[in-house]
């Protein structure tokens, strides 16, 4: 079920450059949401026009909240990093299918603002009973969300620049400290998912990967946001599946990067 | 208060549409507005066959609008009768097909398949910018106008709304062509064509280069364009263009439009339809009209 809401900044807080933290207090849409879900955030400026997609970090049922960790990219995010505690804007969600969780040893792997939906993954995976490793890259030492990470699953840390772990991608800080898992739960930037796809072929890993596209409506009707499958997709009739709707989880085999 | 208006034989609830393209067939839609409540609703453009879209990024947002280029991906027709028709059946409202095609025989084909099927009308879109032929082709040559309008007609058993593109030099011959090759109906405006450059990839926005703009800062060019067609032929006019409230819906209804089309509001906010519905109904409350048909065109 996805709800449209105006929903209430409960805090708001920068947690590394150009990032930020955002609780929000919702009616509906906390107590739906699943990990690697989105949410569609509505500009309170009206020349802005178009929801923001942004992946949910972290949900809080009981209390009905949710947590967003985004980058500011453009116009839009920066009016949402500038929304005070109190401040209230449109919401829709929960949107988009989110990861399918396996009872088996569990390797998330991400890169920058991809980071944030493995949290509320390690969190649920870990509430399973399954070993949790997270490998995440970062551009430096700016290491947002390791710490929470670390409640739910081991850690193991790429920076471009080397100053914090692994120095280079994701894959090679995988390599380099030798961890093995059964599921591969990945979202981040398309080179990088291209890698995480190829690595889970060559070591048989079943894996799911997070795509992300420019938006429009969010929910499956305008056809913006689409990303190649590799058959023919029932809906589209073609080779085309939409991210919002159909995704923004897939199996790394159904479509093309 | 009487919202119900009549276009081309065909009665209409309310004056409130979606503009085709925004709103799939309803579907996804349907959990945020009440589709009973919809004057009609337009589907997305419908070809004889599978049509796969443009490469991605297929939109952009602009200053108070956006530049959209997904290229009519659509799933056919077959698929579409099968699946979508019986969808829309369910539903208190009026059904109006849109149909795209390359040329003049993927139209006929689409018009064929859909003759014996229970919807209310035929959009016929030769005014799309997005797709490198058919579309726009049609709509920009006054004499293709009225010849595929003629062609339409001659095999359509559903009144015909034929939708107008806004990227001509003069609307209203474009609008009397249709009108002479006997339209019972026009829908106007379609996109604008434009472009917008990501100055920091230095390269287009969309991977289509251009895209049709839409959104609340095409408003004034439509509503013109409404005034103008409305003043120039005597079918009835479907007016679109950046209608985000019922204060929007009202300037085109005063300027010739029989009924409206929400478009681009969908993304802002999914139930903008209903929001337009409501201002109207408020308008006609504020300024004490019974009926909506009083105020259609009374702007001169």
């Amino acid at each position: 079920m996805k709800y449209k809401e105006i929903v209430t900044v409960i805090s708001q807080e920068q947690i590394a450059t150009g990032i930020y933290s955002m609780w929000i207090q919702t009616k509906d849409i906390a107590k739906d949401a699943v990990p690697g879900q989105f949410i569609s955030i509505y500009c309170k400026e009206g020349s802005r026009i178009l929801p923001r997609p942004i992946s949910i970090c972290e949900v809080d049922k009981e209390a009905d909240t949710l947590r967003i960790v985004y980058r500011v990219v453009g116009k839009g995010t920066d009016e949402f990093s500038k929304f005070s505690v109190g401040e209230t804007t449109q919401v829709v969600g929960p949107l988009g299918n989110g990861y399918t969780l396996e009872n088996r040893t569990a390797l998330l792997i991400a890169g920058g603002v991809g980071i944030p939906p493995m949290l509320e993954t390690a969190k649920a995976l870990n509430f399973m009973g399954v070993k949790v490793f997270t490998v995440c890259g970062y551009r430096n030492n700016e290491l947002f969300l390791k710490e929470d990470l670390e409640k739910y699953s081991t850690v193991i840390i790429a920076t471009d620049d080397g100053s914090v772990g692994t120095k280079g991608t994701v894959i090679d800080a995988i390599k380099e400290s030798g961890v093995e898992a059964d599921v591969i739960y990945s979202c981040g930037p398309t080179p990088m998912l291209r890698a995480v796809k190829q690595y889970a072929i060559e070591n048989d890993i079943i894996c799911q990967i997070s795509l992300e596209e420019k938006m429009a409506c969010g929910i499956g009707a305008c056809l913006a946001c689409v990303c190649k499958s590799k058959e023919v997709d029932d809906h589209s009739q073609v080779h085309t599946k939409r991210i919002c709707a159909d995704g923004p989880v897939f199996y790394a085999q159904e479509v093309e990067l | 208060m009487n919202l119900g208006v009549n276009i081309a034989g065909v009665q209409f609830e309310n004056p409130v549409m979606e503009a085709s393209g925004t709103f799939g067939s309803g579907v996804e839609f349907s959990e945020f507005v009440d589709l009973n409540k919809l004057g009609a609703v337009v589907t997305k453009g419908v070809a004889n066959v599978p049509w796969p879209g443009n490469p991605t990024p297929r939109i952009a947002e602009t200053y108070g609008g956006m530049l959209n280029a997904i290229g009519l991906q659509n799933p056919g027709v077959e698929v579409f009768c099968k699946r979508d028709i019986p969808f829309l059946k369910k539903f208190n409202t009026k059904i109006i097909v849109n149909v795209c095609g390359k040329t003049v025989e993927d139209y006929l084909e689409v018009v064929e398949r859909l003759s014996d099927e229970p919807i209310d009308m035929m959009e016929i879109n030769i005014s799309c910018p997005n797709v490198k032929e058919g579309g726009i082709a049609f709509g920009q040559d006054p004499k293709c106008v009225e010849a595929i309008t003629k062609a339409v007609k001659a095999k359509a058993k559903q009144p015909v709304i034929m939708k107008l593109s806004p990227n001509v030099a003069d609307i209203t011959v474009m609008a009397k062509a249709a009108e002479a090759g006997g339209t019972d109906a026009l829908s106007l405006i379609n996109t604008i064509t434009g472009m917008k450059i990501d100055i920091h990839k230095q390269t287009f926005a969309i991977a289509n280069k251009t895209g049709g703009m839409s959104g609340p800062a095409v408003k004034p060019v439509a509503v013109r364009m409404v005034y103008q067609v409305a003043n120039a032929v005597s079918v009835p006019i479907i007016g679109m263009g950046g209608i985000m409230n019922g204060d929007d819906a009202m300037e085109f209804i005063l300027a010739g439009a029989t009924a409206v089309s929400v478009g681009t509001a969908n993304f802002m906010n999914p139930t903008a339809t209903m929001d337009v519905l409501s201002g109207i109904e408020n308008y006609m409350r504020m300024h004490n009209v019974e009926d909506i048909n009083q105020l259609i065109g009374i702007v001169k």
